[in-house]
């Protein structure tokens, strides 16, 4: 290996810090355990919101390998609006074709045909590392209100009324500090989580996949590639899928009963990728692991002060790019929320909706995956037959194509039975774009809607008649567009269908809460109440 | 919600019989179960309608009745 890969760098290398020097515990007001992906989308979304925050890491570097490879639109949407969308985009392989073969046959092909006029694609393909580098320079851009501290491993945690206390271990010895609030991105096997003495209970499978990582320079296109029951590894699947810097991400299931070392070694791994890329290929490995999975989460992801995102809140199988997606969209949700009871603008009971929307989108991801690997490995006799059978009708017989799952690849969550949603009053205004359900991007004539909105609450006007702004709702930062500047037309065919001008209420986050074909000040702070839960009755509907 | 159909819907009930099992003569069991997999696969298709299913389903898995 030439030169040192950038996960094997410290990015933030261990520093003292004043906390370690004081008496009694300083208290800040949000501590961020873990600098994950998810931890660091956290850490930049409060720091835009002007708010403090610490964010602690056992290690000092970005993920060791890759892991996650495929980051949504909703992910780069979500991006955009922390900074980051563009550098991403332009570093990740743009991918929009799946084929899908059944041992040496193509079987079925799709496009994930993203539908035009939006400004990013389905997917990207990205090192995980690269994800987490450029939110670690984008930390760092943002110092003056974000400290994050490398090889500061949480200990202990302890709640009280009004604070939460932390323990951490440092290459300088233990020391405490206290947070108002407490968001864990500690991952899978998450220390907050224990310290709970909370349950992580769901479904373990039975299966463990060889990932590995290797840098060739071959001829294949850029697509997603599926095999069951593939040749060079028989009764079993495998994955190719295209990286940066021509680095492929090849998987192949192995199966239960098998020697997990002696599996990862070299030479048991080069014949294994040789068999299947060919003999006249050269590659170098990058890195090469061993995986097995389950799909489950915590029952409850707010505990009072302690709030858990990501894989420390759920977990699924990485069938369907659900892990790292769903966690940015987790505190793409908390974190105006978290700014909004910090700054005394709503009750901490608003923090409810993000573990009733989260566990929501959870439930979602977790059934999504646990039926991708039901298909992928089939686990009874009669089950596998159901599964071929699908397989081989879906080469000619185009209505068996939709039952072929390889994986249902990340959508964004439609928050559609939240509480602090309004509902509409009537149905004149397009379904797509419903009460929950997140921004869908379009083009406004000069940028893109993604680009415009979010960050803080919203009244979307389109076409708006009436000029005039009302005193009781400018509180809201009112946003005018007009669809004629779009010659596409896809902006009013999203926002306004028939209707001649629409307001549309956007949180923070860019989803939804309420819209309407009349400006009506009144029924526009109602709803802004409601989102941000201000409403006594608000009834917690799961 | 439409109702799954239980009356006798068949118009030639012994020819249809006779060709199911014809479809099976001399092949293994597990080429049966392959047919009978695939057969279930294309009929539901055709039906289509998720309660119509659900209601099949539900009356096929009652292995007592
Ligand atoms: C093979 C594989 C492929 C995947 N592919 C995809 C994909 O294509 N798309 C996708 O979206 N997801 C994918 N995932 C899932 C994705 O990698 C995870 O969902 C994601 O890393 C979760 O991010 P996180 O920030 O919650 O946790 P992590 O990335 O696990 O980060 C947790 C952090 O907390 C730190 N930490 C832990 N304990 C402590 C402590 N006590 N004190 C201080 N710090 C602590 C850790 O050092 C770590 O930095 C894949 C996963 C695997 C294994």
């Amino acid at each position: 290996m030439s030169s040192q890969r950038i996960y094997e760098q410290p990015l933030y290398p261990y520093q003292r810090n004043r906390d370690q020097d004081r008496k009694s515990p300083n208290r800040h007001p949000v501590v961020i355990v873990g600098a994950g992906p998810v931890g660091l989308t956290a850490a930049i979304d409060l720091a835009l919101q002007g708010i403090h925050c610490v964010v602690v890491d056992d290690n000092d570097s970005v993920s060791w390998g890759s892991r996650a490879i495929c980051f949504a639109k909703r992910s780069l949407e979500i991006m955009e609006r922390l900074g980051c969308g563009e550098r991403l985009l332009q570093k990740g392989v743009t991918w929009n074709l799946g084929k899908v073969l059944f041992d040496q046959r193509l079987i079925y092909q799709f496009n994930l045909l993203p539908e035009a006029h939006h400004k990013y694609p389905a997917f990207i393909n990205i090192q995980q590392y690269w994800v987490e580098c450029y939110l670690v320079e984008r930390c760092q851009e943002l110092s003056e209100w974000i400290e994050l501290r490398g090889r500061n491993q949480v200990q202990r945690l302890e709640q009280f009324n009004d604070h939460v206390l932390l323990r951490l271990k440092t290459p300088d010895g233990e020391y405490t500090l206290e947070a108002d609030w407490v968001i864990a991105c500690d991952g899978a096997n998450s220390t907050v989580r224990d310290q709970l003495k909370q349950d992580f209970v769901g479904r373990i499978f039975e299966d463990n996949f060889l990932i590995a990582d290797v840098v060739m320079d071959a001829e294949f296109p850029t697509e997603r590639r599926f095999w069951f029951n593939p040749p060079f590894n028989r009764g079993q699947s495998a994955l190719l899928h295209k990286q940066p810097d021509n680095v492929w991400r090849i998987d192949l299931q192995l199966g239960w009963e098998i020697d997990k070392e002696q599996e990862k070694q070299p030479e048991r791994v080069i014949p294994r990728l040789q068999a299947m890329l060919g003999d006249e290929i050269n590659f170098e490995l990058e890195w090469v692991s061993i995986y097995t999975f389950r799909c489950c989460r915590m029952e409850k992801f707010r505990h009072g002060r302690i709030l858990f995102a990501g894989d420390s809140a759920h977990q699924v199988s990485p069938f369907g790019a659900r892990g790292a997606n769903s966690g940015m969209q987790d505190v793409d949700n908390l974190c105006w929320k978290l700014k909004l009871v910090l700054d005394q603008q709503a009750p901490e009971s608003l923090l409810d909706s993000y573990d009733n929307e989260r566990i929501q989108a959870a439930e979602e991801n977790i059934q999504h995956s646990s039926r991708s690997t039901d298909f992928i490995t089939p686990k009874s006799e009669i089950s596998r037959i159901f599964r071929d059978a699908v397989l081989n009708l879906a080469e000619h017989q185009p209505f068996a194509r939709p039952l072929v799952n390889s994986g249902r690849l990340s959508q964004p969550c439609s928050y559609l039975n939240s509480p602090i949603n309004t509902d509409d009053v009537d149905d004149d205004l397009p379904s797509g774009v419903c009460p929950g359900s997140p921004l869908r991007d379009a083009p406004t004539g000069d940028g893109w809607l993604c680009e415009q909105a979010g960050g803080s609450f919203q009244l979307l006007c389109f076409d708006q008649a009436d000029k005039e702004i009302h005193s009781e709702t400018r509180k809201v930062e009112h946003l005018s567009l007009n669809t004629k500047k779009d010659s596409s037309g896809e902006l009013a065919q999203r926002y306004l269908g028939k209707q001649k001008e629409g307001y549309y209420l956007i949180r923070p986050d860019q989803h939804i809460a309420a819209r309407w074909t009349k400006y009506d000040p009144a029924m526009i702070h109602q709803a802004l109440q409601r989102a941000s839960g201000q409403t006594a009755s608000v009834q917690w509907r799961n | 919600m439409e109702k799954l159909n239980l009356n006798p819907n068949l118009y030639s009930a012994d020819d249809f019989y006779s060709e199911l099992l014809a479809i099976h003569e001399s092949r293994s069991k597990e080429e049966s179960d392959t047919i009978n997999a695939r057969l279930i696969l294309i009929l539901a298709n055709h039906i289509g309608d998720h309660d119509v299913l659900k209601q099949a389903l539900q009356l096929a898995s009652e292995t007592t009745s």
